[in-house]
C-alpha cells in the first residue's frame, strides 16, 4: 500500500457486538486519500461514517482489513501504537467540541501539547494561526464563557497545535448556527490551503460538504462514490 | 500539566473536594489526637513523679506500674524501718492513692514529710493542709471543676475544705492528710501505697534497692527506672489500640478516597475520553487519577493537623486536668503517611477503571 497516499484502506470491515448480535458497521470499505487533500464523507447516520472515522482515528481497532494512515498499519498496532498515532499523526475536531470544561481555552491547546511530549510554547506560527482563528484575545476564558464558534475554534487550534499528518473532523459544524458554520469551514478550508493540512470531514450538510475537494458517499458501511 | 489539571478538577468540585478532606481529616485527628492524650498523660506522670523528689519507690510486690496508683497494700510500719534500719536512707514518706474521676486520684501525703523531699508545693492561692479535712487541688483540677480557696469538695463519700491551689508537676493533682484518707478508705489499717525513699547521696541508689530486694518481699524501683516505665509500650494494650486506630485511619483513608474518586471517574468520564482522543496514554490516566488522591490525602492530613489542635483546645478548656494532651509533630509525618497509603489504595481501582475507559464510548458519554 502507500501509492502517494496518506490514508489507504482495503476491504476495511468492522463489526461491533451489541449483546449477543453481530452489527456491521464498515463491509469493505476501500478509500485513498492523498496528503493536502480536504476530503467530505457524507451519509446517512448509521452509515459508517463514525466508525470509519474512530478506526483511522485509531480510537478503534478495524475488525479485518488494512488501513494504513501516514505509513503505519493500524491493524496491526497495538492500544499503546494507536495511543501515540493520536498523539502525533492525527488530531480531532468534535461535532459537540469536547473541551476539557475546567480549563481555559489557553490550557485545553496546552495539554494536547504536553500529551505529545512537546516541551514549551507552540512558537510564533502557532500565534499566528490563533489570530487567523479569531481567538488569540479569547485564550483566557475556560469553554462556559466562549460561543458554540469560538469553542469549535479553540478546539481547532487544539487539534492542529501538533501539526498533526491528518486532521479528522465529525461534524464540526453540526452544533452551530450558519454565521459560525461558514466561519469555522472557512477556517478548516484556510488551514487545507495555508498549511496543506490533509482534512477528513464528516458531515451531513451537503453545504459542508462544497467547501472540501472531493466528496464521497457512504451507506450502509459501504463507499458508494 | 497534571498539577494544573488535578488543581482545577478539585477548583470545579469544591464540596466533594472539601468533604474528602474533612473525611480523610477526620482519622488523622484520632489519630494524633490518641497518640497526644497517650504522650501527654505519661509525660503528665512521669514529670509528677519526678516532682516528688524522691530516689526510690517501694510498692507491694503484687502491685504493677498501672496499678500503683490504686493498691494500697504496704503497711505503714515499713516506714520507720526504711528511716532507721536501711543504710543511706534519708528521708521515707508514705503517700495513698484513691481513685476517683478516671483517670485522677486524690492521694493523702504528710505534708511535713513531703515538703522535707520534695521541698513542698508552689502555692498560687491559699496555704497547705493544716486541718484533717483541708484539700488542695493543682490549677489544672481547679480550673476544670471550676473551684476557688473555701469551696467544699465531695470526694470518696467526704467533705473537703478547699485551702490551696497548687502549681501543677509535684506527686499529685489532688492532695489531703494522709491519715484522713487512711480512715476515708478504711483499709482496716495504717497501709499507704508506695513509699518514696530519698537517700543520701544518689550514688548508692542502686545499693539500697538491693538491700530492700533481699530483706523485704516488696517491689523496689529506682526512680529513674519508674519514670522509664512511663511509655506507651509498657502500658498494656495501648500500643495495640493505637495501632487499631491507626488501621482504622487506613480503611477510612482508602474508603472515602476509593468512593470519591470513583464519582469523580464517573463524573469525568467524557473528560477522560477527551484526553484519550488526544492521546493520553492509560498511565497518563492512572497518574492524573493517582495525583488527585494525593493532593485529596496532603490537603486532608493537613487538615486532620489543624483539627488535632482543635482536639488539643477543646480537651484543654474542658478536661484539663483528666486529659493532658500534647501536641505531637513527630507523629504528624506518621499520620501523613497512613493517609497517603489508604488514599494510594482506594485511588488505585477508580484510576485503572478510569484507564481502561473505551474512548468511543467515553467521548460519548452524557
Amino acid at each position: 500500500m502507500n501509492n502517494g497516499c496518506i490514508i489507504e484502506t482495503r476491504d476495511l470491515r468492522k463489526t461491533y457486538r451489541v449483546g449477543k448480535v453481530d452489527v456491521p458497521a464498515l463491509r469493505g470499505v476501500d478509500l485513498r486519500v492523498k496528503p493536502g487533500e480536504f476530503l467530505a464523507i457524507v451519509g446517512p447516520s448509521g452509515s459508517g461514517k463514525s466508525t470509519l472515522f474512530h478506526i483511522i482515528g485509531g480510537l478503534t481497532p478495524p475488525t479485518s482489513g488494512q488501513v494504513e494512515v501516514d505509513g503505519q498499519d493500524l491493524a496491526s498496532l497495538t492500544d499503546g501504537g494507536r495511543t501515540r498515532l493520536r498523539k502525533r499523526t492525527v488530531g480531532f475536531v468534535f461535532q459537540k467540541f469536547n473541551l476539557l470544561p475546567n480549563l481555559t481555552a489557553r490550557d485545553n491547546i496546552a495539554v494536547a501539547r504536553y500529551i505529545s511530549g512537546a516541551k514549551g510554547p507552540p512558537g510564533p506560527q502557532f500565534e499566528e494561526v490563533l489570530r487567523v482563528l479569531g481567538i488569540d484575545q479569547r485564550l483566557d476564558h475556560k469553554p462556559n464563557a466562549l460561543s458554540g464558534g469560538e469553542q469549535q475554534r479553540v478546539a481547532i487550534a487544539r487539534a492542529i497545535v501538533n501539526h498533526p499528518a491528518i486532521l479528522l473532523a465529525d461534524e464540526p459544524t453540526g452544533n452551530l448556527d450558519t454565521e459560525n458554520s461558514r466561519a469555522v469551514l472557512e477556517i478548516l478550508r484556510d488551514l487545507n490551503q495555508r498549511l496543506g493540512q490533509t482534512i477528513l470531514m464528516i458531515t451531513h450538510n451537503p453545504e459542508a460538504a462544497a467547501f472540501a475537494h472531493r466528496t464521497i458517499r457512504m451507506r450502509d458501511g459501504r463507499v458508494m462514490e | 500539566m497534571t498539577t494544573k489539571l488535578v488543581i482545577e478538577n478539585l477548583k470545579n468540585k469544591p464540596m466533594r473536594s472539601l468533604l474528602s478532606f474533612l473525611l480523610i481529616g477526620v482519622p488523622v485527628t484520632l489519630i494524633l489526637t490518641l497518640q497526644g492524650l497517650a504522650t501527654g498523660m505519661l509525660r503528665d506522670a512521669k514529670d509528677r513523679a519526678r516532682g516528688v523528689g524522691a530516689d526510690i519507690m517501694v510498692r507491694a510486690s503484687s502491685t504493677t506500674l498501672a496499678m500503683t496508683a490504686s493498691a494500697d497494700s504496704v503497711p505503714e510500719k515499713y516506714l520507720p524501718y526504711f528511716r532507721n534500719e536501711v543504710p543511706h536512707v534519708k528521708l521515707a514518706m508514705g503517700v495513698m492513692n484513691q481513685s476517683i474521676d478516671f483517670p485522677l486520684y486524690i492521694t493523702g501525703i504528710d505534708q511535713d514529710q513531703f515538703n522535707a523531699m520534695s521541698g513542698g508545693f508552689t502555692y498560687l492561692a491559699g496555704h497547705g493542709l493544716r486541718g484533717p479535712d483541708d484539700i488542695l487541688v493543682d490549677e489544672l483540677y481547679a480550673r476544670q471543676k471550676k473551684l476557688q480557696i473555701g469551696a467544699t469538695v465531695s470526694l470518696k463519700n467526704h467533705q473537703w475544705h478547699l485551702v490551696g491551689i497548687i502549681e501543677g508537676g509535684k506527686l499529685a493533682r489532688v492532695v489531703v492528710p494522709l491519715r484522713t484518707l487512711q480512715q476515708v478508705a478504711g483499709n482496716g489499717g495504717p497501709y499507704v501505697t508506695q513509699i518514696y525513699l530519698k537517700l543520701d547521696d544518689p550514688a548508692n541508689t542502686d545499693a539500697v534497692v538491693r538491700y530492700i530486694e533481699e530483706n523485704t518481699g516488696l517491689k523496689v524501683n529506682t526512680m529513674d527506672e519508674i519514670t522509664a516505665l512511663y511509655s506507651v509500650n509498657n502500658i498494656p494494650g495501648l500500643s495495640e489500640f493505637i495501632y487499631v486506630v491507626m488501621g482504622i485511619g487506613v480503611v477510612i483513608g482508602f474508603a472515602v478516597v476509593c468512593l470519591s474518586m470513583y464519582m469523580a471517574v464517573l463524573q469525568r468520564t467524557r473528560e477522560i475520553g477527551i484526553l484519550k482522543a488526544l492521546g493520553g496514554s492509560r498511565s497518563f490516566i492512572l497518574r492524573i487519577i493517582l495525583a488527585e488522591a494525593l493532593v485529596l490525602a496532603i490537603g486532608g492530613t493537613v487538615l486532620g493537623i489543624l483539627m488535632s489542635f482543635g482536639a488539643w483546645w477543646l480537651i484543654r478548656t474542658l478536661v484539663p486536668s483528666s486529659l493532658p494532651m500534647t501536641i505531637v509533630p513527630l507523629w504528624w509525618p506518621i499520620a501523613g503517611g497512613i493517609t497517603l497509603v489508604g488514599a494510594t489504595l482506594g485511588a488505585l481501582y477508580p484510576g485503572l477503571s478510569a484507564a481502561r475507559h473505551d474512548p468511543i464510548e467515553a467521548l460519548a458519554y452524557e
